[in-house]
């Protein structure tokens, strides 16, 4: 693993040949990335089997199981379930800024 | 029970949104919009359905909280917003205190975790982070602060005084007492703000005649996880819409119209005054606690049914230190998508390395 970049993820021993079933580890998140990414990949029709973990609560790193159907490649399910939750994060984005200036709201006074 | 049309918003009716709240249990607690739970429906990702089933609404703002409705989500997404809120937007906190003199009560250790919990009105977008501990300090990720404060009689003050704050000057350590020193740059930078507590009348110690504090203090950016002082936010919650739904086939009986209105919280039911006819306040039903009162009474069983939407959350987030409650969630979702990024990067590179042909490095087993 000489790329920087692949520290942050790993694959598991165990893993299929042609990764339609893996088990990632990703270094430095939490449930709050592993919820969500799961969450999403479970919204591919082609994912058999999604769970993630959080082995210890020590360690500063999440599993993430995916399993497919037809002998596809779940790193492919995990790149595309990572573009969806980004747009997905931008539609909510945009939504709100569209709110904050376009809905009328209380404005109120906060003692503080 | 069959779901009741309703004439503003049809499809909060929708049963498949619903949680069940009975008197000892909730039901339908987990979402089920996942392709293969419902036979013959699409329930894969579609970015034009989200964008068209997804409504943010600002419903409350003041200097220092919002109240905003995200709906149309999975819980997964809106708790990681919650997550990130909490422990992953930056901010400014005093890290580092240099002690030249203290002859006060207060040990050193102690005032200076004191110090380390002062919310700063200091933008975090404007200074970089130090990469660790031992990284060298500049003017671009380090604010320097001094305090310097000495306790003496103050003789001018009336012979019957007893007030502390009369008889000595600087009989207490302030928050206000704390001194920017600009370094580099930062004049500059933070010329339309300077840095400096955003509440001045924060009692940090007492001082009493022939005390001392004298200290300089390095504050850094960091975020929630690393100590609970950098975090943005007082809260930052959200709960579900609660939901009342009446039973047309069997309404509550007129003579027990204000008793079934006090099961309630005040506003949520309203009474004809001549029919007695009890309805729902739509606008006023998110105040509902969902005590549960109602189901406690034999004879309004099958009268009505408390439901919260799975999908409607409303947020309060109240802002503590330097962000406008408003940027609060917008910064949460940069740190979302930049978390997403490097997961990206890293998996792409995953890819590349594996070629595709099933030779995949592995860890070392």
């Amino acid at each position: 693993m000489a790329d920087a970049a692949a520290k942050k993820i790993e694959i598991l021993p165990g893993q299929e040949a042609d990764l339609s079933a893996a088990t990632y580890r990703i270094y430095g998140e939490s449930h709050t990335i592993g919820n969500a990414l799961r969450w999403m990949i479970m919204k591919n029709p082609k994912v058999e089997f999604c769970g993630y973990s959080v082995p210890h609560p020590s360690e500063n790193h999440i599993h993430l199981r995916i399993q497919m159907y037809d002998n596809l490649s779940s790193l492919d399910a995990l790149l595309a379930a990572l573009d969806n939750l980004d747009d997905l994060c931008k539609t909510i984005d945009d939504a709100y800024t569209l709110s904050l200036r376009r809905d009328k709201y209380e404005v109120w006074e906060e003692k503080s | 029970m069959a779901p009741v049309p309703s004439t503003s918003s049809q499809s909060l009716y929708d049963p498949r949104r619903h949680v069940r709240v009975d008197a000892e249990r909730a039901r339908d607690v987990s979402s089920t919009d996942f392709p293969g739970y419902w036979p013959n429906e699409d329930h894969s990702w579609n970015l034009a359905k989200f964008q068209e089933g997804l409504q943010v609404k600002v419903t409350r703002l003041s200097k220092r909280s919002i109240e905003f409705d995200l709906v149309g989500v999975d819980a997964s997404i809106a708790n990681a917003f919650r997550r990130i809120l909490i422990a992953e937007v930056p901010s400014i906190c005093i890290e580092h205190v240099y002690v030249w003199n203290n002859t006060s009560v207060m040990v050193d250790e102690v005032f200076a975790h004191r110090l380390g919990l002062v919310p700063l009105n200091v933008d975090p977008s404007l200074m970089s982070s130090r990469e660790d501990d031992n990284d060298q300090p500049t003017d671009r990720n380090t604010l320097v602060f001094h305090l310097q404060v000495t306790c003496e009689r103050n003789k001018n003050a009336p012979k019957t005084a007893t007030d502390p704050a009369e008889v000595y000057i600087n009989s207490e350590v302030l928050s206000s007492h704390l001194k920017w020193v600009p370094q580099g740059e930062q004049e500059i930078v933070f010329a339309d703000n300077p840095p400096a507590p955003t509440n001045p009348n924060i009692v940090l110690m007492k001082l009493r005649p022939g005390q001392e504090v004298d200290m300089e203090m390095h504050a850094v950016k960091s975020v929630g996880k690393d100590h609970a002082k950098f975090c943005p936010v007082a809260t930052a919650s959200y709960r579900l819409l609660p939901l009342i739904v009446l039973n047309p086939k069997k309404p509550v009986p007129p003579h027990l119209a204000e008793k079934f209105r006090k099961c309630f919280s005040p506003g949520v039911i309203e009474v004809d005054p001549i029919t007695k006819a009890v309805s729902i306040n739509e606008e006023q039903m998110r105040k509902e606690t969902m005590s549960r009162e109602v189901l406690r009474h034999p004879e309004f069983e099958g009268c009505v049914e408390l439901k919260r939407v799975r999908d409607y959350f409303l947020f309060h987030i109240e802002s503590e230190g330097a962000y406008t409650p408003e940027r609060l969630l917008p910064e949460s979702i940069k740190v979302m998508r930049e978390k997403i990024a490097t997961i990206r990067k890293a998996a792409e590179a995953l890819r590349s390395d594996s070629g595709g042909s099933g030779d995949v490095e592995m860890r070392d087993s």
